[in-house]
């Protein structure tokens, strides 16, 4: 039974069923039925690619509005270093820190600041006895999933660290219980402002043991206006920032693999790479490497599809503010290098799930296999999706699988209309 | 039962970046049997150097795979050079790769030894200047 919590929606008023979603969808988990998509949510990996080439903009991501903070006393913003990407001339990360403030944030605490702290533990981690290796960064939620579902030999590849967004929760937690001890938890709100639906769907279902410790998670693009109109209207911007270079490039595909001081790593960014290159891992066909960093969108999270700005364009926004500012402002001191905290680390990985599996009884599976075999030899093989499956492989297994019919195929069904007439004008010239 | 469903594959002689398609291809098809992940994991990367194999060597050949109730049968057949000496040709780190095969970071000499430590059984029958048949065996 599947109980993941998805952030990827459709609006089925404005789903025309174009089959545009169904064919970039990297695990196949769309079907046209009824003349509108239909997400499967155990395929699902919220990658968040049909909100991105959806036409009709049918395809959403569901996060909190800022208003759920309401209930909080005290609301603490996390934002995630890809916001400072958004903005124009922005030359100061203290801007955008100062206008959360005042859009009513009480405190914030930069992810970009638990990154670095998470890039100096890797550093540890990696030179600790009986690591994996290559190490595949934990960091991108849609990764974590697709591994899960589909690489289950690669997890114990995986950094056993928790991501900075959650690292970063923690901090923030401990920094308010510190300066205001009279606050009670539940008072206490953790908002986090996210580039991807899928750290949203992270946050709700938290992995496999781990429970989140974000409470709210409110997009990039539903804040910016109310964020850009707030920015600069301070008189004296105080000094908050607490990054450096290495935690705001974690923002874009490669920061965080060169912030492990170590030339043996492997960034590679974009669904289809990611998947490729996963494949290839798992046939040990790649050179002796220490690290791969993976993220599911083009460019890394600054290529999330709730971000404002074109992903390059923000990269390179970011390269301008990172210019002036120190390598790291958050070094582990000697003692802190000695161990990794308990607190940084997860437990348990979530157990595997044969999503794909045709039926529990393999000679039942076999048989549906081979009914599968036979269909596809008798259908065309152009992929169309006008019967509402990706390709005729994927609608081959539902015709067997009972979802669809047979001649939900317009070719086969336009062969069986053709030989129709032939045999009703043949039966016309023999009266 | 004695149902078996069997798979074919042709492999593309002169396309270094496609080599490796069928055991991707093969590893669908097994996660959708509900075969292990181990099982499928040994099937794909013996299978894959096999590819990899008559790539570098044989420039292509086809790959007949076999599922039954007790394992995976993977026939690798192609009309290559052949293997002059087999056990030389098992031994780890032999390779008669050329080095532009080399520095695309294949012909370490792992091949064949791979694919004998990651399956049940191996025969290899190969006869110079005509060809070389490779049939392995990964029970689950």
């Amino acid at each position: 039974m599947n109980t993941y919590g998805h952030s990827v929606f459709l609006d089925v008023e404005k789903c025309t069923g174009c089959t545009t979603c169904l064919r970039h969808c990297p695990t196949e988990a769309i079907r046209i039925r009824d003349n509108h998509a239909v997400i499967n949510e155990e395929r699902c990996i919220d990658c968040g690619e049909c909100i991105r080439v959806c036409p009709h903009k049918a395809k959403k991501a569901v996060c909190n509005k800022l208003d759920a903070m309401d209930r909080f006393k005290w609301k603490i913003a996390l934002p995630a270093p890809t916001l400072y990407g958004q903005f124009e001339n922005l030359d100061d990360v203290d801007y955008v820190l100062d206008g959360l403030l005042r859009i009513g944030f009480d405190d914030v605490v930069e992810v970009s600041q638990a990154a670095e702290l998470v890039s100096a533990y890797t550093r540890q981690y990696l030179k600790t006895d009986g690591v994996r290796k290559p190490a595949i960064s934990s960091a991108c939620p849609v990764v974590m999933r697709l591994i899960c579902l589909r690489f289950p030999f690669l997890k114990d590849n995986i950094v056993q660290m928790l991501p900075p967004m959650e690292v970063a929760a923690r901090m923030a937690r401990e920094k308010a219980k510190r300066e205001h001890p009279e606050l009670k938890d539940d008072e206490i709100g953790v908002c986090f402002i996210t580039p991807c639906p899928a750290k949203a769907s992270y946050v709700k279902n938290g992995f496999a043991d781990y429970k989140s410790q974000v409470d709210v998670v409110v997009s990039i693009s539903d804040i910016y206006f109310l964020l850009i109109n707030a920015m600069g209207k301070s008189e004296q911007i105080q000094s908050l920032s607490k990054s450096g270079v290495i935690g705001i490039g974690w923002a874009s595909s490669g920061g965080e693999a060169t912030a492990i001081f170590n030339e043996d790593y492997l960034a590679a960014d974009g669904i289809d790479n990611v998947i490729d290159l996963l494949e290839q891992i798992e046939n040990g066909n790649i050179p002796p490497l220490e690290f791969i960093e993976l993220n599911a969108c083009i460019g890394g999270c600054v290529g999330g599809v709730l971000t404002m700005q074109n992903p390059f364009i923000a990269k390179a926004r970011l390269q301008t503010l990172r210019r002036y500012l120190p390598v790291s402002q958050n070094v582990l001191s000697k003692e802190e290098k000695k161990y990794i905290p308990e607190s940084y680390f997860f437990e348990s990985f979530p157990t595997y799930q044969p999503i794909s599996r045709l039926s529990d009884n393999m000679a039942e599976s076999m048989r549906m296999m081979s009914d599968i075999q036979k269909l596809r030899k008798e259908l065309p093989g152009f992929d169309c999706g006008s019967c509402g499956a990706p390709t005729c492989r994927a609608f081959a297994e539902d015709v067997v699988k009972g979802l669809a019919d047979k001649c939900d195929c317009l070719l086969t069904m336009r062969e069986q209309l053709a030989q129709y007439c032939k045999e009703q004008g043949e039966q016309h010239e023999g009266e | 039962m004695s149902e078996q469903l069997t798979f074919h594959f042709d492999v593309d002689g002169d396309n270094f970046t496609s080599a490796g398609q069928a055991s991707v291809m093969m590893k669908k098809n097994l996660r959708q049997l509900g075969i292990s992940p181990d099982t499928i994991r040994r099937v794909s990367i013996a299978m894959y150097e096999g590819e990899i194999n008559m790539v570098i060597h044989a420039g292509g050949g086809k790959a007949d795979v076999t599922v039954d109730e007790e394992g995976v049968k993977i026939v690798l057949e192609d009309h290559g050079p052949g293997i002059k000496d087999i056990e030389q040709a098992m031994q780890e780190g032999f390779s008669t790769a050329p080095d532009n095969i080399r520095s695309l970071g294949f012909g370490a000499g792992m091949g064949l030894p791979n694919m004998k430590r990651y399956t049940d059984k191996m025969e290899i029958e190969s006869t110079p200047g005509v060809g070389t048949r490779i049939t392995m065996r990964v029970n689950f």
